[in-house]
């Protein structure tokens, strides 16, 4: 552990693009990861931020946490912004108006800015072939707005808009897969990545950003305020995740899939719900229930790993 | 040498945007604006045009493509009409506020339901107040000089706001028409390069679209207001400098044999030039009447406006839309305001006639306005006249 922290601090650049300063909760996870990110896209590059906390609390007028040009328009429309930046500094490049040089373009929004309101921007970009790199922060709810539920949301968990009650078990549907649908736009990159896990998020950004094309990066972004838990055990509750298999680290190549951390045997998915208030209503059929799918839907995505490394 | 040719307004857009240069076009195919976006993609795929095309999924994500091409300074256009300007709505009070330069062609068209694919104002009126400059034109050359205009004004350092040109739907867009084209070596000359001040880029980061609290709110909303009414004097200027390169020449307010004019007529957008064949039979008759149209809808021509129809007896205002459950033709009511305060103004009538495309004959024209100096004589219980209406 000691090596541990000598070594780190090397691999990973100090220099921070998403500066303090930020008005994000004690423990938000989302700010983590939009931190880690930074750091992997640098200093080249122009940010389309969508509506959501991100944008709330790194930019409210006369100040700013960002050091990298950053535009924010609306809530649904970030991938659109980001594809009118890219074809435009395509053609100021080519006419010569502006220097020849590469500029990562990057959209970026909530899970609710991009799987639901925004899922249209978002497909056309990606359909359309632009040069951009997607960042999908999702914390599991429209946070920004007071932790109502999205498309996003999980099983069983409760909002203010899908409250648990006595005729609710909380979010009634399944959490759509949003990198599933990205990666059905056969786009060239795709990933799901974490802020607990820092090294893998960082490269993936960086995979990301060097692809030539659409790529597509989905964050799982631990928000205590929302999830109710402790703010000490944001960085605790996304290994968790993972390693239920709820939220599994993975890429998708050119279509071929790739399991990054892979564990002989999950936890069991209490481990990770137990210590949300979210959750905390759930009988132990829902519980069973869940644990059901997360096994199978692991087994699934092992499986179609497994596939396509032979 | 410019020269004359006889074509498609629609497609005439196109090829003033060509020859403005344009960087981005980000457009989605809406009729009647169809042709116009069609003959970009045309110009575009054959190498004629240099310019990225966009084909987005959606009139919200055209409008938001611009957004972005305009912040990283490219000369950004493109076209919309009725469902389609709606479905950009909240767009454009973000291209205005954020004060990004980029222009946008309206093929006026109606508001459904009932689905109406044909002109009306209904779209533009529901945009009034998104902080565009907003300009009408009446036949193809005028769209065309007016596109030159708008880029000019918009680009200008001093004004930095999206401009919008109105055409009227079919009436205008879909008609063939004679249209001089300069030079472009002439519309370079006119038309500098874009060069947007801050644009988002990394050697020098800029934070657009940041979020205002209470205490920050309304002076930023204030700075625009000042900002898009100050616009007017460039708009004169671009005007101006245009009619002495090209010799043509426009104004905000456009007159019409209104000198000793006991009666006008208000009108906007294509139907001004029937509405200009009725006035020539009247005066023909000896009857003292005239026209005014506003070219300029925004910023408003509060004195150029009142100077037009202050000696005026009767004034005769034709919307092509309608604001429900208020006062019937919205022009209208922002008429009546400008002159509220006026010591000398007309005495002036409301009529709401030509919705979903239907026509105003000049026989129509006529009716209107005998009935319009019959109502300011005797009065009516009605706030507006709807025109033309079976029962
Ligand atoms: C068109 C529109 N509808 C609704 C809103 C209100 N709104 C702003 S942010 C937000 C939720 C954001 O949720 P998400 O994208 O998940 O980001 P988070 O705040 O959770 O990071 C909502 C509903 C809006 N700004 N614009
Ligand atoms: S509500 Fe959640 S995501 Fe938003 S700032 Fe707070 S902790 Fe972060
Ligand atoms: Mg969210």
């Amino acid at each position: 552990m000691q090596n541990y922290n000598v070594y780190v601090p090397r691999l990973v650049t100090k220099k921070d693009t998403f500066v303090p300063g930020h008005r994000a909760c004690i423990g938000c996870g989302e700010a983590l990861a939009v931190r880690l990110a930074c750091k992997a896209l640098g200093q080249n590059v122009i940010i389309a931020s969508a509506t959501g906390c991100m944008e709330i609390v790194s930019s409210p007028l006369p100040t700013t946490s960002w050091k990298v040009p950053w535009i924010h328009t609306l809530f649904e429309n970030a991938a659109a912004v980001a594809s009118g930046i890219e074809s435009g500094l395509k053609m100021l490049m080519k006419k010569g108006r502006i220097a020849e040089q590469e500029i990562t373009v990057v959209a970026m929004a909530g899970d609710g800015g991009t799987s639901d309101i925004g899922i249209q921007a978002l497909s056309g970009a990606m359909e359309r072939g632009h040069n951009f790199l997607y960042l999908c922060f999702d914390n599991e709810a429209y946070m920004n707005t007071g932790i109502q539920r999205s498309s996003a949301t999980p099983f069983g968990a409760s909002t203010t808009t899908s409250p648990a009650g006595k005729q609710s078990i909380g979010q009634a549907s399944w959490k759509k897969n949003m990198p599933a649908i990205a990666a059905a736009h056969n786009i060239p990159y795709v990933a799901t990545a974490c802020p607990s896990y820092p090294f893998d998020l960082i490269e993936k950004v960086e995979k990301g950003a060097k692809t030539p094309g659409p790529a597509y990066v989905h964050i799982l972004s631990v928000c205590p305020t929302g999830w109710r838990c402790p703010t000490d055990l944001t960085v605790r509750m996304g290994r968790l995740a993972v390693e239920t298999g709820i939220f599994p680290l993975y890429e998708v190549e050119n279509g071929q899939y790739k399991l990054n951390f892979d564990f002989p045997e999950l936890r069991p998915v209490t481990d990770y719900m137990k210590l949300q208030g979210r959750f905390r209503h759930l009988s132990e059929d829902l519980l069973v229930k869940i644990q059901q799918r997360v096994t199978a839907d692991y087994a699934s995505l092992k499986e179609k790993a497994s596939d396509d490394e032979k | 040498m410019a020269k004359k040719v006889g074509m498609e307004v629609s497609v005439a857009i196109g090829e003033a945007v060509k020859l403005a240069n344009a960087d981005v076009v980000a457009a989605y195919p809406i009729t009647p604006q169809t042709h116009i976006v069609e003959h970009l993609a045309e110009l575009v795929a054959d190498g004629e045009l240099d310019a990225a095309y966009i084909p987005v999924e959606s009139e919200h994500s055209a409008m938001s493509a611009c957004l972005g091409s305009a912040a990283v300074g490219a000369r950004t256009f493109t076209a919309t009409a009725g469902q389609g300007l709606e479905l950009m709505h909240e767009v454009l009070y973000v291209a205005s506020s954020m004060r990004l330069p980029l222009v946008m062609t309206v093929a006026n068209r109606a508001l459904s339901s009932p689905l109406s694919v044909w002109g009306d104002h209904s779209d533009v009126m529901a945009v009034r107040d998104t902080g565009w400059i907003q300009l009408f034109t009446e036949n193809g050359q005028e769209v065309v000089d007016n596109v030159f205009c708008a880029f000019r004004i918009a680009e200008d350092r001093k004004v930095l706001l999206p401009v919008m040109v109105h055409l009227d739907g079919f009436h205008l867009s879909h008609v063939i028409e004679p249209i001089v084209f300069p030079e472009q070596s002439a519309v370079d000359r006119f038309l500098p390069t874009n060069k947007y001040p801050l644009p988002l880029h990394p050697d020098k980061p800029v934070t657009m679209g940041d979020f205002a609290p209470p205490i920050i709110y309304s002076e930023a909303k204030w700075a625009q207001e000042v900002n898009l009414r100050a616009s007017k004097e460039i708009i004169l200027q671009t005007w101006q400098e245009f009619g002495k390169a090209f010799g043509r020449h426009y104004s905000p307010v456009e007159s019409y044999k209104t000198e000793d004019a006991k009666v006008l007529l208000l009108t906007m957008g294509s139907f001004s030039e029937t509405a200009m064949t009725v006035i020539d039979k009247l005066r023909g008759e000896g009857r003292k009447v005239g026209l005014v149209r506003f070219r300029l809808w925004r910023p408003f021509p509060f004195e150029e406006f009142r100077q037009a129809v202050r000696d005026a007896e009767t004034l005769i205002v034709v919307d092509r839309a309608l604001s429900f459950g208020g006062p019937g033709g919205p022009v209208c009511s922002e008429v009546k305001s400008a002159l509220y305060d006026e010591a000398k103004k007309p005495k002036v009538v409301s009529f709401v006639a030509g919705l979903g495309g239907r026509d105003i004959t000049p026989a129509g024209f006529e009716t209107i306005i005998n009935k319009g100096i019959e109502i300011a004589q005797k009065g009516s219980p009605n706030e507006f006249e709807i025109f033309g209406v079976r029962d």
